[in-house]
């Protein structure tokens, strides 16, 4: 089954991740941060290698900002981990699809 | 043929050397956050005012997408990794991507042209790494957006250090540019701009010792330098721009350099004092530094290495 990541939005969010039995990663990305770009299509590739063991979301910090500012997400791309609705882990960057893999060892 | 980087002067460089059908591989480097990444300092910039061809602007990462595609069209092999060592000492030189201490290097090549740029300078201050992403950011066009209607501090006073405070004057209450002179290094167009600026004001003389806060930045401990006087300046965001260094780690003890660590090339060519080995763009400009300026000496870098290989093979038919 290919997988490949859910758009959140500011309605959607909380119910998403609790809803959700798997760890959740949430890119907050932006159209105009080139970072982020960068990274999109590693999160694609991640979502779809993890499919079963973890969920790629991704939320526009344009059209979601009150999430981002309930996170106090300051800088994109930011990546934070939902374990049981709960942040697990934050991870604020750009970096190689193999460094990424690493810092989310815990959860695949 | 290698090219190591793939900023404006890297994928020039491919593009004429693969029309050449001298069948280039670009080594883009990977995803970072730093200016160090596929793309070059480009991908950390919105609009792009002063390069020749868009008389309405172009953003910078749709003008390096737009590089890399035309690099492609002409069959340029284009791999997404960082190049983490060279020898250098006799061709086919050799290039390495994954493991360093590998017995063989994973790339081949007669010719390497070296296009790895420059970086942004951190100030190396305690701290600094615990605030990224926490108030201190790299990348005021990914980050402005978040300091709405907040206090920020910009460092540094040259081009780089006037466009991102023009920039994030559009979000932020109230910048502050902090630079260590009593004038400007940036060039007149982008002073004017930043002069004019209501929510810019300039803390001259001054230095930063010190990032405060507890879970994110708070403030900043500076320091006048003539009067030596310290003071706090509260400030919930802050962004460095006080220079760029060199990516040119990799070539040390093999290709020749300046003090501050950029390459030396023979002037009016783009060779260095390796032979099959030449450098274009930032890597070894610490002078013009402009995107055009980069892509001109890409093209100069693609035509050395064409006419050493063609020298190479036929000895007799001189230039």
């Amino acid at each position: 089954m290919a997988a490949s990541p859910i758009i959140l939005s500011d309605t959607t969010f909380d119910e998403e991740i609790n809803a959700s039995t798997e760890p959740v990663l949430v890119d907050f990305w932006a159209e105009w941060c080139g970072p982020c770009k960068m990274i999109a299509p590693i999160l694609d590739e991640i979502a779809e290698e993890q499919a079963g063991k973890l969920k790629v979301a991704k939320l526009n910090v344009d059209e979601a900002p009150a999430v981002a500012q309930r996170f106090e997400v300051m800088s994109i791309p930011t990546m934070i981990v939902f374990q049981d609705g709960k942040p697990a882990k934050r991870l604020v960057g750009a970096k190689p699809k193999a460094a990424l893999v690493k810092d989310l060892a815990e959860f695949l | 043929m290698v090219i190591i980087g793939s900023g404006p002067a890297g994928l020039t460089a491919a593009i004429y050397t693969a029309r050449a059908d001298l069948h280039p591989l670009v080594l883009e480097g990977e995803p970072s956050s730093t200016s160090d990444q596929p793309g070059g300092q480009l991908m950390l910039t919105t609009d792009v005012e002063n390069y020749p061809g868009f008389p309405d602007g172009v953003m910078g990462p749709a003008l390096m997408q737009d590089f890399r595609a035309q690099a492609l069209r002409f069959g340029a092999k284009i791999e997404t990794a960082k190049a983490s060592r060279v020898d250098l000492s006799a061709p086919p030189y050799g290039i390495w991507v994954g493991d360093p201490d590998a017995p063989e290097p994973d790339h081949r090549a007669e010719t390497v042209i070296v296009s790895t740029g420059a970086q942004s300078i951190m100030l190396g201050l305690d701290r600094e790494l615990e605030f990224m992403g926490h108030g201190l950011s790299t990348c005021a066009t990914c980050d402005g957006f978040f300091f709405r209607d907040q206090h920020i501090a910009v460092v540094g006073g040259g081009d780089s250090a006037m466009e991102e405070a023009t920039f994030l004057s559009r979000f932020a209450r109230k910048i502050t540019v902090v630079h260590r002179r009593d004038e400007l290094r940036a060039s007149k167009i982008m002073q004017a701009r930043a002069f004019a600026a209501d929510k810019i004001e300039f803390c001259w003389d001054t230095v930063v010792d010190s990032y405060i806060g507890s879970s994110r930045l708070e403030g900043l401990g500076v320091r006048n330098l003539k009067t030596g006087r310290e003071s706090q300046l509260d400030v919930t965001g802050c962004f460095i721009a006080i220079g760029h260094t060199p990516n040119t780690s990799l070539f040390e003890g093999q290709l020749e350099m300046k003090e501050n660590g950029y390459l030396v090339t023979e002037p009016g060519s783009t060779r260095t004092g390796v032979e099959g080995v030449f450098a274009c763009g930032d890597v070894q400009d610490d002078y013009y530094r402009q995107a055009v300026t980069a892509a001109g000496s890409g093209c100069m870098a693609a035509i050395d290495a064409e006419r050493y290989l063609e020298q190479k093979d036929h000895p007799a038919t001189g230039p």
